[in-house]
């Protein structure tokens, strides 16, 4: 890629473009490209299917320690086989497509899923050279791909031709498409500061320290935590995670619009969860924790994708103990929490980061208030919202019980 | 304030997630097939025959062939054959013992109603639950050899009550011994006397309640 700052890092850091390149270089000029685009694919496909698998056996042992159990420990060392266990089964199980089944759309619906769930990985910054495609549009790209997951959830409701399958889709297009709103306006600020919707210039944007330990990530300032924390909210939801799983409802929708689903189409509707899920996380740690960027300038010889991981992985921990955590909304409270309190937030938010890039240059005592009205406008708009939004709801009262 | 119920709910589980690796009272699972439960005493599930020794199961049945426990069982899982023969007990006198004794698992409710009534203390109730098999019929009917277990088994399982029992055997074999050597100084005092009547039947004679 950059043929110049590759000379300068270290081996680690260089050694998936190595590779690459050892295994490009053998192929003719013209075909060079293609080969390392598949290559790419191919990396990202393994490294992400095997997080995948991994996931899932994580958030299972961490949810059964959670709820004071062993968790899966039978298959392998510590369950470790336990994924590759769980493929097989899921591949031999009897594929049973309904009677009244749209045959094609049935089919089709998971693989679309699936399909639009990957093309967000193309964009985000693994790490210093490790970007499969330099999108100037990048930001833009990755949501307008995300977003076709809401087609395919519908067409699986609408295809299994079954009741639950139906309801549950349209929550879920109900939801998802709540959602995408505060999603979205909570990633403008970092457009607005970073003045770019390059994921690569973004990340870049946060290099740096400020006092030489705090990096310049936009998680550490007051419109890039409260962006952050906005962004997961609906990160949470657009990822259909507890606790806004309710397109899934076990207790209310059978299994949503996976009720006519089995085998490994089943596993593939997971799958797709979870690379939604490690999607949005990355495109988090791009957007506010730094991307590939070490948070100490000590540290930058471990390699740049060493910490997206890290980072990644910590978002991902965060969703599994979320999930651990809280029960299900109702859909009322879902469409209310999306509409007139996240929306006003994420809004506000963006006028907060505006004021933040137009204070750029305040220093000295002024440095201070910009702080505090940022602050301010971060607390005050969070603790009026809540009190006036849950007032009459709480506590509640059990009269009869 | 919004969202303080949802940090107290984060730390809930986080203490749990951190206690399970360190504290047992958090993480109370057993691996069973390796770690197996310790029973409470008075758990059960179906009965077995008490036999005195252990080298022979079959000769030292406390179980004399009475039926009780046949006629008083709720779902009538137990078949009793008596024997057309006598043999030594455990103590040495000719009694009836059980040809065949069978008690069909597959039946039984385990309500411990042949261990209330059976005035020998012959059957006591079991603690083993791994009582799977892979026939439903034959495997779960079983018959004696595989019903008698000897009485230093079931001290391993109701010790307090095997102690109580017995305590009250070697009673009543004393009260027997005592009222044979009285009688026997009686015959021996008055020849002229009519033949008294054989001495050890105390055994029957303590459980008057219970037999019908």
């Amino acid at each position: 890629m950059i043929a110049a700052a590759l000379t300068t890092d270290s081996f680690l850091e260089r050694l998936p473009v190595l590779a690459r390149d050892t295994v490009t270089g053998r192929l003719p000029e013209s075909w060079r490209w293609m080969a390392g685009s598949l290559l790419e694919i191919i990396a990202i496909l393994a490294g992400f299917g095997l997080l995948f698998a991994y996931l899932t056996l994580a958030e299972r042992k961490i949810l059964g320690r959670i709820q004071n159990r062993p968790g899966p420990n039978r298959t392998g060392w510590f369950g470790l086989l336990q994924p590759f266990a769980d493929g097989v089964k899921a591949l031999t199980k009897e594929d049973v497509v309904p009677a009244g089944a749209d045959r094609v759309l049935h089919f089709l619906a998971p693989v679309v899923l699936v399909a639009v769930s990957l093309l967000g990985f193309a964009v985000l910054p693994f790490g210093r050279h490790l970007v499969a495609v330099e999108l100037d549009t990048a930001v833009l790209y990755f949501f307008a791909a995300g977003t076709a997951t809401e087609l395919a959830v519908f067409m699986a409701g609408w295809a299994s031709h079954n009741k639950y399958s139906l309801l549950a889709a349209m929550r879920a297009l109900a939801q998802l498409i709540s959602y995408e709103l505060p999603l979205l306006l909570s990633v403008v600020p970092v457009v607005l500061v970073a003045g770019t919707l390059s994921t690569t210039k973004i990340v870049a944007a946060q290099g740096g320290w400020s006092l030489g330990f705090v990096p310049h990530w936009h998680v550490f300032t007051p419109w890039g935590a409260a962006g952050f924390v906005l962004f997961m909210v609906a990160a949470l939801a657009e990822s259909n995670r507890s606790p806004f799983d309710l397109p899934e409802a076990e207790s209310e929708l059978i299994a949503g619009h996976l009720t006519e689903y089995s085998g490994f189409k089943y596993a593939l509707f997971f799958m797709a969860e979870y690379f939604g899920m490690c999607a949005l996380s990355g495109m988090a740690v791009t957007l506010f924790l730094g991307g590939w960027g070490a948070p100490l300038a000590q540290l930058e010889w471990i390699p740049s994708y060493a910490w997206f991981t890290a980072k990644l992985l910590v978002l991902l921990l965060g969703f599994i103990w979320i999930r651990a955590t809280l029960p299900r909304l109702r859909l009322d409270q879902l469409m209310k929490f999306a509409w007139k309190f996240l929306v006003p937030l994420t809004l506000l938010n963006l006028a907060n980061a505006a004021g933040w890039s137009l204070t750029a240059g305040w220093t000295g005592p002024l440095q201070l208030v910009r702080w505090a009205v940022a602050l301010a406008l971060v607390a005050v708009p969070f603790v009026v919202l809540g009190r006036t939004l849950s007032a009459g709801s709480a506590p509640r009262t059990y009269r009869f019980a | 304030m919004l969202g303080s119920g949802i940090l107290q709910g984060l730390l809930v589980t986080a203490k749990n997630f951190v206690g399970s690796f360190h504290d047992p009272a958090r993480y109370t699972t057993l691996e069973y097939p390796e770690v197996k439960p310790a029973l409470p005493e008075a758990y059960r599930n179906f009965p077995f025959l008490v036999c005195d020794n252990a080298t022979d199961p079959l000769g030292t049945l406390r179980c004399v062939a009475c039926q009780i426990c046949e006629k008083e069982c709720p779902p009538q899982c137990i078949y009793i054959e008596k024997s057309r023969d006598k043999k030594p007990d455990a103590t040495g006198k000719p009694q009836i013992y059980p040809a065949v004794f069978a008690i069909d698992t597959s039946v039984c409710m385990s309500c411990q109603i042949c261990v209330e009534v059976c005035p020998f203390d012959a059957i006591k109730m079991d603690q083993v639950f791994e009582v799977a098999t892979t026939d439903r019929y034959a495997a779960l009917l079983l018959d004696r050899g595989q019903l008698t277990k000897p009485n230093t088994y079931f001290h391993t399982i109701h010790p307090t009550e095997a102690a109580e029992v017995d305590a009250r055997l070697a009673a009543d074999r004393q009260a027997a011994e005592e009222k044979a050597r009285v009688a026997a100084l009686a015959k021996a005092k008055a020849p002229a006397a009519p033949q008294a009547p054989a001495a050890p039947v105390a055994k029957r004679d303590q459980t008057p309640e219970s037999a019908p």
